[in-house]
């Protein structure tokens, strides 16, 4: 491979096992003795269970087991938690209900697990998991969260009245109430988010062994951050002790955030593991996973924009209602709060901004964080509401935006965010070049005589990355710190084992993280191995979400190889006897500013573990720890534009063009950034255009497979003009701000705000479905008819 | 239970399995090859693309059973020797894969793709062709540049071996 | 799936004899929607009878001014057939449009005509040309083959053993696929044949699965151009409703598919 430094589009160590099909993701362990676990699963939305009979499927062949939530009550096994406490305005905190991996009362779900069936095989767990008989007594079931809220409404859970969670605020209302007063232009919108499932393509899986003698247990799981997980399992669902339990992520498919949860089928795996005897493996299927991974966004947001006469904006008002499903998931209380309202002022200089929100419980699929998480959503409402607003003030959506922006730095926004760098006129610049807007007109023309509407919108987008500092995050309710953890150990030979608290699931930290190590000591990436997703050889941390491998992981490693080198030179300036201020290290050499004395880097660490000669007091060895606490979020930002041609006949929308221009500070691979680029245009795509979860009143899924759930597919994508613009950011040792999520967070808009200025109404929501925008061409078309 | 027999990456394989046992849980479960990936239920994301008697299948929608005698090529079938695959070293070349999940069957599609149009394929009919393969990962891009690229390439190949 | 005992037919009446000794079979073409009904636990049959193996089911023929296409021939095999891509290129378009390339390296002409989903493609190709089915008991013209959405004449134990499409002057298949699951939502099929009668037939849009329409068929045997259908609708009375389209929006499609089928079709 070569010395692969920063910036190098260095190729993927990972790849050779995935494309030769060597990975080893969980469904592909196979334990001696292994049962397998098939999960009896509510087919209401809300009912009471009456009675569960087993008899019948305990008599099939190659059943082992039927276990039921009392059982599990009875085992002293925890409910599962919210992990980010809220409190509502009036201060009370916020209203959590009992959630209990397998439910022994009232189901709020359907797909709600009630009783597992363990058994020798995949088959004959699924066989009689159909022969358990649950009498059910049906409950009225709400869907709707404003529907939810309504007195008389069926109630959920008794802690929580009118299905009310928390009735949060952010911002000074009074300052909002002042400037409307004064306001010349007021825009306002109502806005929904649609309901999405992640979908990540390996469905979730556990394989959990527990051994009696030890009494140890080991999960294999689909886990984006197995230490949260185990620490989990530990301290709130009563698994087993800390030490006496190792969790293992080995390859992951995907993620998006659906993995970050500690799920009821994992831990329903590790207790039956220990109750019969054997290793239990689950594999989800899709429809399971359609009904029990945790959805994402689902907001229900009425807004204002209040301007000056000048078109400046003088404030911002919103009133939003997350709907988050049957239970709160573990971050379900950040998403709509700390991950959403603070990112309510977008790129723009909005002196006050008010934000109120409502979290609803519905009998739907608990929702908890999705590839953006709260920022889409906070993203979706400002960059609608600032296109309106242009439109109805008749500015250009660049000029008006420009208007707007956010020129120096730090910025407080009147949201808890400080804003530490960026240039949103360089990408936006970047942007409406890349697309030749000034084209448009023409392309446009070109179009009308094909009979097609060609529309463009554009969205500049800020989110928040990282997560972070831990304190911060404390005060405001978090359960965790969110910093990373990193561990550099440098073998006598001179390899070097990273380990990471960081995870990949597709993100290639084993190729990006060994860049670090190369660009440091000059050293072959394939002298580098990146460790992580094992708790049992891996130090405590974090995991990936937030877009915060990077920024906060690396940084990690970053203060770990200070570390090494700081030894390693020391102990080269004792060998060549120079001073360690004269020590350079290049080219996996350590070498003698001005001379030509030099120690190879492999000399230098076996000479660390010789231990015949170091310094007088210095402890053998080269292996270094750093735990990287962020000094702030970072504050990725950019501008996307896209071109559509709407078919009005059909009102199939076509993405003809998209552009992104990002800033995401310093690019460790500039070829692994562009690919999680396109991966989250693809989903904010689908988002807009395709993607939605609809529940029937009676609270059955609608969507819960492929056939009716629109994934993006290959045709339904266009290639994307990507561009970077560098700010660096001051807040971490890289200067980077993350990329993962950008590309979910900004593009529903903007392709959004293309259509509705192809079909010159704005009355769109999404998805865009063909049927909608059919629809609004129809009322367009009459409109102009009269 | 009925024997299954048939020639697997070119090995004679055969195991006893029950009849309901589709081709996909065929080959990772009685045969232990567990590149070929299960990622839905309603055959559409397209994971467990397999080749049969030449031409790619979903696995998944297939009994064993139906297979059997047949020619059957996997994903860890594909690389000779130590060389990879043209298609195998495009999707690295071209960062065509992520999560790594989804890229069996990817690379199945390509290979029986590329085996039907030559070097006739243009983004367009790539992407079209694509249409029974789902990726939440890469956006499709730089798997549709990974095919085009191997196309292009072996189609080269074919040319100057003639 | 629930357990099922498979059987491999290699002849006719070898399958029909498997199927007379077992209690609840179903015959199994290339599965592509059997198999995944299965895999729901949606159908339980005791027996699964492969007829995958039987050589006379199998093959594309010119016979007289038609062409006979085997039950068990691939939707691949009939897309790529030279003989039906110059002969009736619609159907050869038709073909290449089922499903993604591994369903079409499965799915079957006959195993998609005995379904009779009424989002499948093939009854709209096999009611606009007139096509005959041949089974191992008869011969049945289209219209009267397909009787309502998943049903049709066969009677339980009949295996259809081939389809025969004449040849005919022009022909065309648009459809729009649901996003989805890329099934028709709207399929429509535009046949103007020898005799200078023409036949439109709709997959997708109707309650009750494929349907002819009739304003179309007497408009363009006067006048065959697009324009000549633009503004004839059908009644939205009689399309399917789902998440995906109201009746109103498919009745819609089948104007536009119509008008779309007979621009490619010259």
């Amino acid at each position: 491979m070569g010395v692969e430094g920063i910036g190098a589009r260095a190729l993927r160590k990972e790849d050779k096992r995935f494309i030769t099909g060597k990975g080893r993701y969980t469904d592909d362990i196979v334990l001696p003795r292994m049962g397998y676990a098939a999960f009896v699963r509510s087919p209401h939305a809300h009912a009471k269970v009456v009675s569960i009979d087993a008899r019948a499927a305990l008599e099939m062949p190659g059943v082992d087991a039927v276990l039921t939530g009392d059982q599990l009550v009875a085992d002293g096994i925890g409910n599962i938690i919210c992990g980010w406490m809220i409190h509502s305005k009036d201060g009370s905190p916020m209203n959590m209900g009992a959630w209990r991996a397998l439910e022994p009362e009232i189901v709020r779900h359907v797909g709600q697990a009630v009783a597992v069936v363990i058994a020798d095989s995949q088959g004959e767990a699924k066989d009689a998991a159909d022969a358990v008989v649950v009498e059910y007594e049906e409950l009225p079931a709400v869907v709707d969260p404003i529907a939810a809220m309504a007195d008389g409404a069926p109630q959920l859970h008794p802690e929580a009245a009118n299905n009310l969670i928390f009735d949060w605020d952010i911002g000074d209302e009074a300052a909002v109430n002042a400037a409307f007063e004064q306001a010349a232009h007021v825009t306002k919108m109502e806005v929904h988010n649609n309901r999405l499932v992640p979908n990540a393509m390996e469905p979730r899986a556990a394989v959990a062994d527990y051994n009696e003698a030890e009494e140890h247990h080991t999960l294999y799981t689909t886990s984006q951050n197995p230490h949260v997980a185990r620490l989990v399992l530990s301290a709130f669902y009563n698994i087993a002790p800390e030490h006496k339990l190792r969790v293992i992520a080995p390859d992951v498919g995907g993620g998006f955030g659906s993995k970050i949860y500690i799920y009821p089928e994992e831990m329903v795996c590790l207790w039956a593991s220990k109750r019969v005897g054997r290793p239990v493996k689950w594999v989800c299927d899709r429809t399971e996973a359609f009904l029990t991974d945790a959805h994402g966004r689902d907001h229900r947001s009425e807004a204002e924009l209040a301007l000056d006469a000048d078109n400046k904006i003088i404030a911002f008002r919103v009133k939003t209602v997350a709907n988050l499903g049957a239970y709160m998931s573990l971050f379900s209380s950040s998403v709509p709060t700390y991950l959403y309202a603070t990112l309510l002022s977008g790129q723009y200089d909005i002196p006050a901004i008010h934000c109120n929100v409502k979290t609803v419980y519905t009998n739907t699929t608990p929702v908890d964080a999705y590839r953006g998480a709260g920022r889409p959503e906070a993203t979706y409402l400002v960059e609608r509401i600032m296109e309106t607003a242009a439109r109805e003030v008749g500015l250009s959506p660049a000029d008006f935006r420009r208007k707007n922006f956010i020129r120096s730095f730090p910025h407080q926004t009147p949201v808890i965010m400080c804003y530490d760098a960026g240039d949103y006129d360089a990408t936006l610049d970047a942007a409406l070049k890349a697309i030749d807007y000034d084209g448009f007109a023409a392309r446009k023309a070109e179009a009308a005589s094909r009979g097609k509407l060609r529309g463009i919108g554009m969205s500049c987008y800020i989110e928040a990355c990282g997560i972070a500092p831990s304190a911060a995050v404390g005060s405001l309710g978090a359960g965790v710190g969110l910093w990373e953890s990193a561990e550099v150990r440098v073998n006598p030979v001179g390899t070097i084992e990273v380990l990471t608290g960081a995870h990949s699931h597709g993100q290639g930290h084993e190729t990006t993280f060994a860049q670090l190590i190369s660009e440091r000591f000059g050293l072959d990436t394939d002298a580098v191995s990146i460790v992580h997703g094992d708790t049992d050889k891996v130090q405590f941390g974090m995991g990936t979400y937030g877009s915060r491998s990077g920024a906060v992981g690396m940084s990690a490693v970053v203060k770990a190889l200070d570390k090494v080198e700081e030894k390693a030179k020391k102990i080269a300036a004792h060998l060549m006897e120079a001073a360690e201020g004269d020590i350079q290290i290049e080219g996996g050499e350590l070498k003698v500013a001005g001379t030509d004395k030099k120690l190879t880097f492999t000399e230098v660490a076996l000479a660390a573990y010789t231990a015949h000669n170091l310094p007088e007091g210095m402890e053998p060895g080269l292996k270094e720890g750093a735990f990287y606490d962020p000094t702030n979020f970072t504050f990725p930002s950019g501008t996307y534009i896209c071109e559509v041609e709407v078919d009005p006949e059909t009102g199939k929308t076509a993405i003809i063009s998209f552009v992104a221009a990002d800033d995401f500070g310093n690019i460790i691979n500039p070829m692994i950034v562009e690919g999680q680029v396109h991966g989250g245009l693809t989903q904010g795509i689908g988002q807009a255009l395709l993607e939605n979860a609809a529940y029937d009143e009676n609270g059955q899924l609608i969507t819960a497979s492929y056939m009716d759930y629109c994934m993006p597919r290959a045709d339904d994508v266009p290639s994307y003009q990507l561009s970077t613009h560098v700010t660096e950011c001051p807040g971490n040792p890289l200067g980077m701000k993350g990329c993962g999520e950008a590309g979910a967070i900004g593009s529903p808009p903007a392709v959004i705000n293309a259509i509705t200025d192809a079909i010159n109404n704005n009355d769109l929501t999404m998805p865009a479905t063909p049927e909608q925008v059919w629809q609004l061409c129809q009322g367009s078309m009459k409109m102009a008819a009269e | 239970m009925t024997k299954v027999a048939m020639t697997l990456n070119g090995k004679k394989v055969q195991a006893d399995v029950e009849d309901r046992t589709l081709l996909v849980h065929y080959i990772r479960e009685a045969q232990g090859l567990t590149g070929t990936h299960v990622g839905c239920d309603t055959s559409q994301c397209g994971a467990c693309v397999v080749h049969v008697n030449g031409k790619a299948v979903k696995s998944c929608s297939m009994l064993a059973a139906q297979a059997a005698d047949a020619e059957v090529v996997t994903v860890e079938g594909l690389a000779k020797g130590g060389d990879l695959h043209p298609v195998q070293a495009a999707f690295r070349e071209h960062h065509g894969l992520q999560c790594g999940f989804c890229t069996p069957g990817m690379i199945m599609t390509a290979v029986d793709m590329i085996n039907r149009y030559g070097g006739n394929l243009d983004e367009k009919t790539i992407r079209h062709e694509l249409e029974g393969n789902i990726c939440r990962c890469t956006g499709y891009q730089n798997i549709v540049k990974a095919i085009k690229s191997a196309a292009d390439q072996m189609s080269a190949m074919k040319t100057a071996a003639e | 799936m629930y357990e099922t005992n498979y059987h491999r037919a290699g002849t006719l009446d070898e399958a029909a004899s498997l199927f007379s000794k077992s209690d609840d079979p179903k015959f199994l073409s290339g599965g592509q929607t059997l198999i995944a009904t299965m895999k729901q636990r949606l159908a339980a049959p005791s027996d699964l009878i492969d007829l995958g193996h039987v050589p006379e089911m199998h093959g594309i023929c010119e016979d007289g001014d038609a062409i006979a296409i085997g039950a068990t021939t691939t939707h691949s095999e009939v897309a790529a057939s030279e003989l039906v891509r110059s002969k009736i290129p619609g159907l050869a378009k038709l073909a290449n449009g089922i499903g993604d390339p591994a369903v079409r390296h499965m799915g079957t002409i006959g195993g998609s005509v005995a379904n009779n989903d009424p989002a499948a493609d093939y009854p709209s190709a096999l009611v606009a040309l007139g096509a005959t089915v041949s089974t191992n008991k008869r011969s049945l013209p289209a219209e009267d083959f397909f009787t309502g959405m998943f049903d049709t004449a066969l009677e339980e134990d009949e295996i259809i053993v081939s389809v025969t499409f004449p040849v005919v002057e022009k022909s065309a298949y648009a459809k729009y696929p649901n996003p989805a699951s890329r099934y028709a939502m709207a399929g429509v099929f535009v046949a103007k044949h020898k005799d200078g009668s023409v036949k439109v037939a709709v997959t997708g849009a109707g309650q009750d699965g494929v349907f002819r329409v009739a304003a179309m068929e007497s408009a363009l045997s006067s006048n065959w151009s697009a324009d000549a259908v633009a503004d004839i609708s059908v009644s939205a009375d009689d399309m399917m409703a789902d998440i995906h389209g109201s009746a109103a929006y498919r009745a819609n499609l089948v104007t536009v598919m119509a008008k779309r089928a007979l621009e490619a079709a010259g």
